[in-house]
């Protein structure tokens, strides 16, 4: 299906497109900057390519157009996809793509934040992950990982003329037509209503939202930066840490993203844990996600009904499978680091019924409550176009009414032989939010009841000594053993050079890796694309004109988890 | 201590520091200054499984003139440190301080560029609780030794443990 595009790319640009062969299936092409508004507009206007997944900056310190930026583009309804390539020199700039698609200007402030590259005419060019007194650019191959620089005061994000440090002081503002009546008010980035570290500035006229700015970055931890220092087996324990209410659906998908780039497949065993654990932490993010924003409505018994649930879940199936909670790193590239514990199949249905009875218990509560539906019916409300063009994927996407799911359109460990339904949304506001996930948990269980079916006695880990340890007996038995073990650890496993960008349905939309290798055991670059980062781009615009309070419904409907989106 | 002299089984004598710290180590509100993995475990004591109400501490409050016990759970950023040293500066007397988790105490296995290595760098630390992220029983576990502490300290708290920001 890419091919198509790469052809019609070629047809009409003639020259200026470099076709790039790449070995793990996707099409790539490589254009000068000045032509690249020209290349995405055709792309998205004569070839459907509704979405910018992600803009991705990659150093190479040695070569003298010493950046690369990608820009990943889909088209949902050819199911195809494209990375356009554009190489450029330090202190060179490149044109802005914001205004044909709005996830593009959060995307184009991270690479300029974290690479300096520049972005011509670039609507609000400002640093995004580190603060803006940070010195460097910290992606950069040449800048120390340890090198921290501490901040003397948060940045002001509504300009000095319109902000009059922090409240109440309504008669310094100068220059708005009425300003009497317009106030401040800081949200965040510690308080209980944004579920993690976010800040966001809003100005009310009385209870509306006139403006809205927010800022991220206060949980960033650096995970690209981080894998850049570690093998790629030692990143897996980071990618729990990304969305850590569901470790499992990362560790899995980084797992097979790096599959992808090795060219090997695990083994039918390991795909079907694989499936079944991540319907599990999806079940658990669906769980926190819905209670949590039930209690910023006031709704706060639902939070005890579902938040049991989850506990269950985690003290009976992951603490016994992995030996922890939270953080599970699982998945091992190749496999997964053991085998299923016994009586799992029991643990499992033992929980999927009393999930089903706390969601009937909740639905039961809330569906036809009549201060839930003032709060959420046509709140917030985003259409299916607005929502490709920030970028959106996964239940947020969904409750617009479009049946895009990557299960589905681009399945992965085995996906494609379960039986699940898309379950999709009407107007794309609050409630369809929350309606949409309800029904994607009944939806998991089926999934993982089917897997619980296939589940056949086999190996879990992939017989090949450059990918897998090797057992345990092998290492304390045998040279061979020991040597296999020991290179693994120290050198990495050493993944052939290429790029590939793999991706899964994360719980709160498509979670990819961007993973490039230059041969050694360590990324030269792993690019997250966390589902959450777009999402929460567009919740300046959703908000504004709304009132406040209903701001904070909507945030808990996105699901925005800090550690993923600042990662 | 009420006194009732006509009745002489009626009444009981302590000292004024002793009942004080008395009522302070079983009132404790907390003040979540949660950021990360670790604030989902928080959440878990919180809820019903754990009760963090047993032991008295269930009024968590996000209004640092009201609480406490600040409760660090999570990285902590360099981006968030003027954030944190305002909201303890911003808390009362008497106060103490619950790092959470790896992160808020070293920095954990994040040693970066962004992130800051152990909160002890900005602010005073009463209870280190160690794991990444603690399980809810090693949070109860420290909150009861924090009331131990609580119970021997002195009815004004010590200077110069308090008083000052480090950084
Ligand atoms: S200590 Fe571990 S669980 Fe806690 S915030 Fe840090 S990485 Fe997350």
């Amino acid at each position: 299906m890419s091919q198509k595009l790469v052809d019609s790319l070629k047809s009409e640009f003639g020259d200026k497109i470099v076709i790039i062969n790449n070995a793990c299936g996707d099409e790539s092409v490589s254009v000068p900057g000045d032509s690249l508004p020209a290349v995405l507009k055709y792309l998205k206007e004569s070839e459907s390519c509704e979405q910018l997944t992600d803009i991705i900056g990659v150093d190479y310190p040695e070569k003298t157009e010493r950046f690369e930026v990608n820009y990943l583009l889909r088209s949902i309804a050819n199911k195809s996809r494209i990375n356009v390539k554009v190489a450029v020199e330090e202190g060179m700039d490149i044109p802005t793509v914001s205004d044909i698609y709005k996830s593009a200007n959060w995307a184009e402030r991270e690479v300029f934040d974290l690479y300096g590259v520049k972005f011509r005419n670039h609507p609000d060019l400002r640093r995004i992950l580190c603060h803006h007194e940070f010195e460097g650019h910290a992606l950069r191959k040449d800048y120390p990982i340890e090198q921290g620089q501490f901040l003397s005061a948060p940045e002001k994000l509504i300009d000095d003329i319109e902000y009059h440090g922090g409240a109440f002081r309504a008669d310094e503002v100068k220059g708005e037509e009425n300003p009497f009546d317009l106030l401040n008010v800081n949200i965040g980035p510690s308080h209980p209503a944004t579920h993690g570290a976010l800040r966001i500035e809003v100005q009310l006229d009385g209870e509306t939202i006139v403006k809205a700015k927010s800022e991220i970055g206060y949980l960033h931890r650096c995970f690209e930066k981080e894998a850049e220092d570690h093998t790629w087996s030692l990143v897996m324990p980071y990618t729990d840490r990304l969305n850590y209410v569901s470790a499992m659906l990362n560790n899995c998908i980084y797992a097979s993203s790096v599959e992808k780039l090795l060219g090997v497949e695990v083994p039918q065993r390991a795909q079907v844990i694989r499936v079944i654990v991540s319907e599990l932490s999806r079940i658990i993010d669906h769980l926190v996600c819905i209670c949590a924003n039930l209690v910023d409505i006031g709704a706060l018994t639902n939070y005890w009904y579902f938040y049991n649930i989850r506990e269950g879940i985690y003290y009976d199936i992951i603490e016994p499978l992995c030996g922890s909670r939270l953080t599970t790193n699982y998945a091992r590239i190749g496999g997964l680091s053991h085998d299923l514990f016994d009586g799992f199949e029991d643990a499992v249905e033992k929980h999927l019924q009393k999930m089903e009875v706390a969601i009937k218990e909740v639905t039961g509560l809330i569906a036809r409550n009549r201060i839930f539906l003032d709060r959420t019916v046509d709140v917030g409300v985003l259409t299916t176009n607005e929502a490709l063009s920030h970028g959106f994927t996964g239940p947020c996407l969904r409750a617009t009414g479009l049946d895009y799911d990557v299960r589905k359109h681009a399945p992965y460990s085995g996906y494609e032989d379960y039986k699940f339904d898309i379950p999709i949304g009407e107007n794309g506001d609050t409630r369809d939010r929350i309606m949409v996930r309800m029904e994607e948990m009944y939806q998991s269980a089926s999934i993982i009841r089917q897997g619980i079916k296939k589940l056949t006695p086999g190996p879990i880990t992939l017989d090949n000594p450059s990918i897998s340890l090797p057992p345990k007996e092998s290492v304390y038995g045998s040279i061979e053993g020991v040597m296999n073990q020991f290179k693994l650890i120290s050198e990495g496993i050493k993944v052939p050079a290429g790029e590939a960008y793999g991706y899964g349905e994360g719980a709160n939309g498509e979670l990819g890796f961007y993973c490039v290798s230059d041969g050694t055991g360590q990324p030269h670059r792993l690019k997250v694309r966390p589902p959450c980062f777009p999402i929460f781009s567009a919740f300046d615009e959703i908000i504004e004109g709304l009132m406040i309070a209903d701001a904070i419904a909507i945030l808990g409907s996105i699901n925005i988890i800090a550690g993923e989106l600042d990662r | 201590m009420a006194v009732a002299l006509d009745n002489p089984s009626n009444f009981m004598t302590t000292r004024l520091r002793q009942a004080i710290n008395w009522g302070r180590k079983y009132s404790l509100w907390p003040l979540p200054f949660g950021t990360a993995c670790c604030a989902i475990e928080f959440m878990s004591t919180v809820s019903s499984y754990n009760d963090i109400s047993r032991f008295g501490a269930e009024a968590v409050c996000f209004s640092p003139r009201q609480s406490d016990l600040l409760l660090v759970a999570g990285t902590i950023s360099y981006k968030q440190v003027p954030i944190l040293k305002t909201i303890y500066a911003q808390m009362c007397e008497p106060k103490w301080v619950i790092s959470m988790g790896a992160c808020a105490s070293t920095g954990g296995f994040y040693n970066n560029y962004s992130t800051l290595q152990g909160i002890d760098k900005i602010i005073p630390v009463d209870y280190y609780v160690a794991g990444c992220p603690p399980t809810p029983e090693n949070l109860l576990s420290a909150l009861v030794s924090l009331q131990d502490r609580v119970q021997n300290e002195g009815l004004i708290p010590s200077e110069e443990r308090h008083q000052q920001i480090i950084r």
